[in-house]
C-alpha cells in the first residue's frame, strides 16, 4: 500500500475531459514532479488531491483510506493534505503571522499563544521573523510564497501540493523558494510538485511524472526521463523546454 | 510620403528652440485684461451696495484689496518675459543649452499665469452674473433676510429629510443583502430564486426613482393594499425608497463578494477552513473595504433623493422651500436647502474619495 494512489482518476468540466485516468503511486518521504504542457492538466490534478476539485471518477486514497467520493470530511482532509498555488495564497489583509496562525487557531483549536509561538519558529527557520508584523504587500513575491509554504507547514500536512509556485516570480526570487523546497526534501517531506522548473526537478524529485493528453504518459527516476526518455511524446516536450533554454 | 534624408530629420543637430515671447505677451494680455474685468465687477458691486445702504469704508478697502489680488498674476507673466529675454540673450551667443532651458522656463511660467488668469476670470463672470440686473439675479437666490427668516422652518422641515435617509439606509443595507444572498444561490434548486431577485434588481435599477415612489407612496394606498394604507405617506415613502435603493446596494453587495479572487476562496478551503470561517475571516473583511465607498455613493444619491418625496405630499424640507418660495416670489429659501442639502453630502463624498484613495494605495502597494 502506498501512502498516496491515484487510481484511473477522471475529471470533467462539462463535456471538456482533462484527466482522463490518471494512475500515480507516492510513497512517503519521496518527491514527485509532475511536468507537462501548459493546460495538460497538472494543477486540476493538485486540487483534486486536496479535494478542491470533485473528481468524476476513480479514486484517490491517502494512507489507505478513501479520500475521494461521497461521505468524505474534506475538512478533515484538507488538515492532513496542504497546498500552495502559483499566487494569491495570502490573505492580503492579514499580517504575515495572523496568516500563518488562522488555521491552527480557527481549525485545530490551538490556543493563540501556542499557535503563534509555532509559527514564529517557522518564519524564524525562513529568515523572516522580522516580517511578521508585516503585510503581504510589503513582501517580495518571493518572501510571499516562502510564508504560504510556511503557513502550510503549520497545519503540520503529511503532504504538501505546490502548484507551480515559482513561476510567478522573478528569476533572483525563485532560489530563495527552491532552497526551501529543498530543505524540507531532505527533512523527508513528502511532496508533489507541479513544475517547469526542470533543473530543479532533476536534481530533488524521487520521480517524475510526464502528463500528456489526460494521463501519466512516462514516469520513472529523473535520470531516465530527462536523460533517456523512453517515449516519443517525452522526448518532443523535453526538447521544447531546452529550445525554450529552461533545461 | 517622402523617403527620409539620412543627412536630415531627427538625427540632425539640435533645433533651435522657438522664441517664447509672443507666448508671454500673451499672458500679460491675459493678466491685463483680467484686471480690467476684475474693476469693472467690483465697480458694479461697489454701486449695489451702497444703493443698498450696505457701504462703509471697510467694505471698500476690502473690495480694492480683493481688486489688487489679479495684479499678482503680473509675477508669472514678469518671470516669463525675463526667462524670454535670456532665451534670447543665450541665443545670440550660440548659448543652445541656455536658449532652451530658459525658452522652457519662459513658457512653463507663461502657461502658468494663463491658467490662473483663466479661473480668476471665470469667478469673477460668475459674480458678474449675480449681480446683473442691477443685482436682481443674486437677490433672487440670496435674499439675505428672507434666508435669515425662513431658515427655522426650513430647517425643521429638513430634519425629515435626515430622519426619514437614516431610517431608509438601516432597512437597505439588510433588504439590499438579502438580494444579494438571492441573487448568489447556487445550484439548480437556487435559479428560479436567483431569477426572481434579478429581475428585481434589473427592473428597479432601470426605473427613475421619482416614478418608483409616485407608484408604491401613492398607489398602494390607492389600491387599498392591506396594512400599508393605513401608513402615513412618509413611511410609505421609506417604504418606496428601500425598494428601490435595495436593488442598487444588492448589486454593490454582489460586487464586493464576486471581487474577491477565487484563488482566496481555494487558499481558505485548503487549509480547513469550513465554507462559513472563510466567508467570515477571508471574504467578507476584504470585500466591505471595497463595499463601503460605492455605498456611501449610493446613500449620498439616496440622501437626495429624499427631496424627491415632495411628489406624494410629504413636507420635506425642500417642499417646506417651495412653499415659502412660491409666497415671496423669491427662491432664497430653496437655497437654503441646498446648501443644507450640500453641508451634509459634500463630506461624505470627500470621505468617499479619500478611502478610494486608500484603496488604491493600498493595492497598488
Ligand atoms: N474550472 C474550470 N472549468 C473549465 N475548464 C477548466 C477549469 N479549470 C481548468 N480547466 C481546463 O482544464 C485544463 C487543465 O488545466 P490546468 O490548470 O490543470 O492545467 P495545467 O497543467 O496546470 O497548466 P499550466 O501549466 O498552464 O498551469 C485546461 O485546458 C483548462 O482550460
Ligand atoms: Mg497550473
Amino acid at each position: 500500500m502506498s501512502f498516496l494512489e491515484i487510481r484511473d482518476v477522471h475529471k470533467r468540466y462539462g463535456d471538456f475531459e482533462v484527466l482522463k485516468g490518471v494512475n500515480l503511486k507516492v510513497e512517503q518521504h519521496q518527491v514527485v514532479c509532475l511536468i507537462g504542457a501548459s493546460g495538460c492538466g497538472k494543477s486540476t490534478l493538485l486540487r483534486c488531491i486536496n479535494g478542491l476539485e470533485a473528481i468524476s471518477a476513480g479514486e484517490i486514497r491517502l494512507e489507505g483510506d478513501r479520500i475521494t467520493g461521497p461521505g468524505v470530511d474534506l475538512d478533515r482532509l484538507r488538515r492532513k493534505v496542504g497546498i500552495v498555488f502559483q499566487s494569491f495564497n495570502l490573505f492580503p489583509h492579514m499580517s504575515v503571522l495572523q496568516n500563518v496562525t488562522l488555521a491552527p487557531v480557527q481549525v485545530l483549536r490551538m490556543s493563540r499563544a501556542e499557535a503563534e509561538a509555532r509559527a514564529m519558529e517557522l518564519l524564524r527557520r525562513i529568515g523572516l521573523e522580522a516580517k511578521a508584523k508585516a503585510y503581504p504587500d510589503q513582501l517580495s513575491g518571493g518572501q510571499q510564497q516562502r510564508v504560504a509554504i510556511v503557513r502550510a507547514l503549520a497545519m503540520d500536512p503529511q503532504l504538501l501540493l505546490l502548484d507551480e509556485i515559482t513561476s510567478a516570480l522573478d528569476p533572483e526570487l525563485v532560489s530563495e523558494v527552491l532552497s526551501l523546497l529543498r530543505e524540507l526534501a531532505a527533512e523527508g517531506m513528502t511532496m508533489v510538485l507541479a513544475t517547469h522548473e526542470m533543473s530543479f526537478a532533476r536534481e530533488v524529485a524521487s520521480k517524475v511524472c510526464f502528463l500528456y493528453q489526460g494521463v501519466v504518459h512516462e514516469e520513472g527516476p529523473p535520470e531516465q526521463i530527462f536523460g533517456n526518455p523512453q517515449q516519443e511524446r517525452t522526448r518532443a516536450f523535453l526538447s521544447k523546454i531546452i529550445e525554450a533554454g529552461r533545461l | 510620403m517622402n523617403p527620409v534624408d539620412p543627412n536630415r530629420g531627427r538625427s540632425s543637430a539640435p533645433s533651435i528652440p522657438k522664441d517664447p515671447t509672443p507666448l508671454a505677451l500673451v499672458a500679460l494680455a491675459v493678466c491685463g485684461l483680467v484686471v480690467l474685468a476684475a474693476w469693472w465687477v467690483l465697480l458694479g458691486l461697489e454701486r449695489i451696495l451702497e444703493r443698498n445702504q450696505l457701504g462703509g469704508t471697510l467694505l471698500d478697502a476690502a473690495l480694492v484689496g480683493v481688486g489688487l489680488l489679479p495684479l499678482l498674476l503680473l509675477v508669472p507673466v514678469l518671470r516669463s518675459l525675463r526667462a524670454a529675454g535670456q532665451a534670447r540673450a543665450g541665443l545670440a551667443l550660440k548659448d543652445l543649452i541656455t536658449a532652451r532651458v530658459k525658452t522652457a522656463e519662459s513658457r512653463e511660467w507663461a502657461q502658468y499665469a494663463i491658467g490662473y488668469g483663466a479661473a480668476v476670470l471665470l469667478v469673477f463672470l460668475g459674480v458678474q452674473f449675480l449681480l446683473a440686473n442691477d443685482g436682481a439675479v443674486g437677490a433672487t437666490f440670496f435674499r439675505l433676510e428672507l434666508i435669515r427668516s425662513s431658515f427655522g422652518l426650513v430647517l425643521q422641515a429638513f430634519w425629515k429629510n435626515v430622519w426619514m435617509f437614516c431610517v431608509a439606509e438601516v432597512f437597505i443595507l439588510v433588504w439590499g443583502l438579502v438580494i444579494a444572498v438571492a441573487r448568489m444561490i447556487p445550484g439548480r434548486a437556487g435559479q428560479p430564486i436567483r431569477f426572481l431577485a434579478t429581475l428585481y434588481t434589473d427592473v428597479f435599477r432601470g426605473l427613475p426613482t421619482i416614478i418608483s415612489i409616485y407608484l408604491i407612496a401613492l398607489g398602494l394606498p390607492l389600491a387599498n393594499v392591506p396594512v400599508v394604507r393605513d401608513w402615513p405617506p412618509e413611511w410609505l415613502a421609506i417604504l418606496a425608497l428601500t425598494i428601490s435603493y435595495g436593488a442598487y446596494v444588492a448589486e454593490v453587495y454582489r460586487a464586493g463578494l464576486d471581487s474577491i479572487h477565487p484563488s482566496q476562496w481555494s487558499a481558505a478551503r485548503s487549509l480547513g477552513l469550513s465554507f462559513g470561517q472563510t466567508l467570515r475571516f477571508v471574504i467578507i473583511p476584504q470585500a466591505v473595504r471595497r463595499i463601503i465607498p460605492p455605498l456611501l455613493n449610493d446613500f449620498i444619491a439616496l440622501q437626495k433623493d429624499t427631496a424627491l418625496v415632495n411628489v406624494v405630499g410629504v413636507i420635506d424640507g425642500f417642499n417646506q422651500a417651495k412653499i415659502i418660495a412660491s409666497n415671496k416670489f423669491n427662491l432664497s429659501a430653496v437655497t437654503t436647502v441646498a446648501l443644507l442639502f450640500m453641508l451634509i453630502t459634500i463630506p461624505q463624498t470627500r470621505f468617499v474619495d479619500r478611502l478610494l484613495e486608500q484603496e488604491k494605495r493600498r493595492t497598488r502597494g
